[in-house]
């Protein structure tokens, strides 16, 4: 039980270990708002997704698996695009495009087909959670480095007579602005996963 | 001349995978050597130049006038799984060798982001039919570029010393990220250049 909400973290990391859904995880980390946004759709569309799947899973035809997945997948991404379109506008602005495209998002047909057919609903459930989350903890991360490095600022939700956006003080007069282009991206994804695999063999076999 | 504008555009200024982020799934995965690369580049350029008019006829001719516009999303992704789906059907009738070299890349593009991406990018660009049709050949052939360079630069990568933990994924990163930073040189001004006048 444990371990199907915790594979999603760190042993399947959607991002640093399956290499999935990077479009998003690159397309929309210039804000940590944004990712965190991205993050909060990505989770929704994937609880649904996986809860329907693993209800229906009986009574889908095994030919037509797969658009059936797909229509399923599509009007959930359909509702959070409306919610979001009516509560966050701002929100939906900066994300665009990446909105829509949550529903070519390899992670969660991939979930639909490779865990909530074979497995019960909660299981399914607690799947989503997990994958769900381990994406948004990845794009937080690439995010996080992009724009302290890339703007010199970390922002997050407006709360009260804050606006929430922490300034760092040297970096915001000088940004290393490549790091919010397209480029910046690819560079820090790929740093990251490469920091990703040091730890990885760090934990097979302890240093001595 | 509007369409050599859009052509310029999608090919080098505003490139699917090295400035828009999309595609980069297939761009990091089915890179590993030259060949293959080429198959999938051109696989995705031919779904991409069918689904951008496709799907600007559902939406110009279906969707507005019924007033349904929220619909799609679901409606452009089954066109293009079923679009996908009849490409398969009729090359592998009509040429077993184009199938033979194409066909493994075929079932990958229904959920390639650069297909749906052009189309919603049509729509939002408000592109008339032909534009579109123009917008999804180029944004197909900056694929097919970026697949390329990029295959080629993997495989001298392939004879070449790295760090351990760099092997493999993280370094072609680093390469795409590189090679994004060239592309930074394409910029509006080089139309503005070209054609003075557009």
């Amino acid at each position: 039980m444990i371990k199907d909400i915790t594979r999603g973290f760190f042993k399947e990391n959607p991002v640093f270990v399956v290499l999935l859904g990077l479009c998003p995880a690159l397309g929309v980390s210039t804000k940590v708002v944004n990712s965190i946004g991205m993050g909060a759709g990505v989770i929704f569309v994937l609880l649904g997704s996986n809860i329907m799947v693993s209800m229906l899973k009986n009574f889908i035809p095994e030919k037509v698996r797969i658009p059936a997945y797909i229509v399923i997948i599509a009007s959930f991404v359909t509702i959070v695009q409306m919610v979001m379109q009516a509560f966050m506008p701002d929100l939906y602005k900066s994300l665009g495009v990446f909105v829509p495209l949550i529903v070519v998002n390899c992670i969660i047909l991939g979930r639909a087909e490779a865990f909530a057919n074979k497995n019960n609903l909660f299981r399914s459930i607690l799947d989503a959670l997990g994958m769900g989350i381990g994406f948004t903890f990845a794009l937080f991360l690439i995010s996080l480095v992009r724009e302290i490095l890339g703007a010199g600022t970390i922002t997050l939700f407006p709360m009260g007579s804050w606006d929430g956006i922490i300034v760092i003080p040297i970096l915001s007069n000088a940004p290393v602005r490549v790091m919010a282009l397209a480029a910046g991206a690819l560079l820090v994804l790929g740093y990251l996963k490469a920091l990703w695999n040091v730890f990885e063999a760090r934990k097979k076999e302890p240093v001595s | 001349m509007t369409y050599i504008a859009i052509l310029i555009t999608f090919v080098f200024i505003s490139n699917f995978v090295l400035t828009q982020f999309l595609g980069i799934c297939p761009f990091i995965g089915v890179s590993k050597n030259v060949d293959s690369a080429v198959g999938m580049g051109f696989a995705v350029t031919f779904v991409m130049a069918l689904a951008s008019i496709a799907t600007w006829a559902i939406q110009h001719l279906v969707l507005i006038p019924l007033k349904i516009e929220f619909l799609q999303t679901i409606t452009f992704i089954l066109v293009i799984a079923a679009l996908v789906q009849l490409v398969e059907m009729v090359i592998q009738k009509i040429s077993p060798p184009l199938y033979k070299a194409l066909g493994i890349y075929l079932p990958l593009i229904t959920t390639n982001c650069a297909v749906m991406g052009i189309a919603l990018i049509a729509v939002r660009s408000d592109f008339s039919a032909l534009e579109s049709f123009v917008a999804g050949i180029a944004a197909g052939f900056g694929f097919l570029l970026a697949i390329i360079l990029m295959s080629t630069i993997r495989e001298k990568l392939d004879a070449e010393w790295i760090p351990k933990h760099l092997r493999g994924v993280p370094i072609a990163f680093i390469t795409g990220g590189l090679m994004a930073l060239a592309f930074m040189a394409f910029d509006k001004a080089l139309i503005n250049n070209l054609f003075p006048g557009l």
